[in-house]
């Protein structure tokens, strides 16, 4: 577990990783927003880095500023100060080598489970017979067998996330980068939707950005996880997780998942308390 | 067996509900005219609307009346699909443009435009075209307000799905927001055709010219109510058409709605 240093020392020009070969580094973020009271800065010099193969969890409190720096790493928010390096080449739009899985829900209603799967590949101009062949592929990967011809409106929540991970999995981005795909959901699907992440991370070796507030979610999915700090979104500390791969939600029950929450839930207690007062400050 | 039919008759529910409704209401109207609650020198009985459709059809030439109404609505369908969904795609692209012209459009879509027929007149002479015309310039508004609606409408979610897989301009216009907008532009299609096969209907009642809105004139002038009634009813036969074949056209373009 790395704790000791505080991360503006350990993360701020050259961020770390464990090979010094990242893939994905984000170095030194700035973004502020122009708002009538004036600037707001919703990210502070934030930098970390993710290797090839690795899943890094984002965790903080409501509007400490994950999704802006998500649609940074995305890019589809720019102006921002500082750099996004995807195997060294700058992030300043959307990216081929990142894939975007969003919280809200993002599948194509007008279009089939096969169909929207096989989207990314239609627009790459893969023939229609090679296409819908990769799309199942993806499509049994996520565990949707049997529901090709489907439309969103016919599915769950969750399976339509699913679909949603499926879609952005047949695009073979090097780096899957999700905002909170699972905040809509209830907690046991949560975690059952948890264990067909971590099986298509051991299958893929994906390499994963995850965005969430869930505690249980980025413990039950990582490798490292980054705690922000509330309002500007800064990194507070990095921790490694020490937990077995492979890996399934039965993981949540071990001692050390247990002591791995508690340590994040005491980081991250302060700045949530300190979320909880903005937001009611605001609304008296 | 008995299980086959209620499931033939939850399957056929609605239209069984529908054609019952129907039926009672004009048994009820017919009651109503019989003892002299409804006065029927106003309101013709069902059951002489009924009777009067052998003799309209015979004598009146209703079906080609028909089809000449249902061209000049054509015309003028196909013209307000083209044109109004082209124009709400031009407002969503240009915003000066949209902001100068919103409010007017939405203006435009109150105004009793059929008042304007001695113009239509004089630039159209007394054809079909003008006829045509007055539907098509009627039924603009709805359908250009609610492309804009729908446009504007589209989920940022899904224009961001489009921009995260790299989509062009065109691709993200084609295959993220145009579908995305079809629910609301066939709701403005609805309206605009309706709006539109009134005015056809009216201007030809009018200007005394062309099908079913000349020959309701025409029995009106010679006062048979079951007729005039009867001859209504083909009106109504119209927008049924027009409505089978854009839910027809939705569907095919929106399977799931």
């Amino acid at each position: 577990m790395d704790t000791a240093s505080p991360p503006s020392l350990r993360t701020s020009q050259n961020p770390e990783t464990k090979t010094g070969k990242p893939l994905l580094v984000i170095d030194d973020v700035v973004k502020q927003f122009a708002t009538p009271e004036g600037p707001v800065v919703a990210v502070d010099h934030m930098s970390f880095a993710v290797e090839q193969g690795e899943f890094v969890a984002i965790i903080g409190p409501s509007g400490c500023g994950k999704s802006t720096l998500f649609n940074i790493v995305g890019g589809l928010l720019g102006g921002y100060e500082g750099n996004v390096t995807v195997a060294g080449e700058r992030v300043s739009g959307p990216h081929p080598a990142i894939g975007m899985v969003f919280q809200e829900e993002s599948t194509f209603p007008w279009r089939t489970v096969l169909d929207n799967v096989a989207f990314p590949l239609e627009i790459q101009g893969v023939p229609k017979a090679e296409r819908f062949e990769r799309a199942r592929h993806f499509i049994a990967m996520v565990g949707l067998n049997g529901f090709e011809r489907r439309y969103p409106a016919e599915l769950s929540g969750g399976m339509r996330q699913r679909v949603s991970i499926a879609r952005t999995l047949a695009f073979e981005p090097k780096i899957l980068l999700m905002d909170e795909p699972f905040g809509a959901l209830d907690e046991q699907t949560r975690l059952l939707l948890g264990d067909k992440v971590l099986q298509i991370q051991q299958e893929l070796k994906q390499t994963t950005l995850l965005i969430t507030h869930s505690i249980t979610e980025a413990v039950q999915l990582s490798d490292r996880v980054v705690v922000m700090t509330y309002r500007p979104g800064r990194v507070k500390r990095i921790i490694d997780l020490d937990l077995p791969r492979p890996r399934s939600s039965e993981v949540v029950s071990s001692e050390a998942f247990g002591r791995y929450v508690a340590e994040i839930w005491g980081d991250l207690r302060e700045e949530a308390s300190r979320g909880m007062h903005d937001s009611e400050a605001q609304s008296r | 067996m008995a299980k086959d039919l209620r499931l033939r008759s939850l399957r056929f529910g609605p239209e069984l509900t529908g054609a019952a409704t129907l039926i009672g209401l004009f048994v009820l109207i017919e009651i109503l005219i019989r003892i002299g609650v409804i006065n029927g020198y106003i309101v013709p009985l069902p059951s002489a609307v009924l009777a009067s459709f052998g003799r309209v059809i015979a004598e009146e030439g209703v079906l080609q009346r028909f089809l000449v109404t249902m061209g000049e609505a054509l015309i003028a369908g196909v013209l307000v699909t083209i044109v109004g969904v082209s124009l709400g795609v031009l407002l969503y692209k240009i915003t000066i443009l949209r902001r100068a012209t919103e409010t007017w459009i939405a203006a435009f879509a109150a105004a009793p435009i059929v008042l304007a027929y001695p113009l239509f007149l004089v630039i159209f002479g007394r054809s079909a075209l003008t006829i045509s015309m007055m539907g098509f310039v009627s039924g603009l508004a709805p359908v250009i307000l609610k492309t804009l609606e729908g446009l504007l409408g589209v989920r940022p979610t899904l224009i961001n799905v489009g921009r995260s897989f790299n989509l062009t301009p065109a691709q993200q216009f084609w295959k993220v927001q145009f579908p995305a907008a079809v629910p609301a532009i066939f709701v403005g299609l609805r309206l605009g055709l309706i709006v539109a096969l009134i005015n056809v209907v009216g201007v030809e009642f009018l200007i005394n010219f062309g099908g079913l809105g000349q020959l309701i004139n025409e029995l009106a002038e010679r006062y048979d109510l079951p007729g005039t009634y009867a001859a209504i009813c083909f009106v109504i036969l119209i927008s049924v058409c027009f409505f089978i074949v854009l839910e027809r056209v939705e569907k095919w373009l929106r399977p799931a709605s």
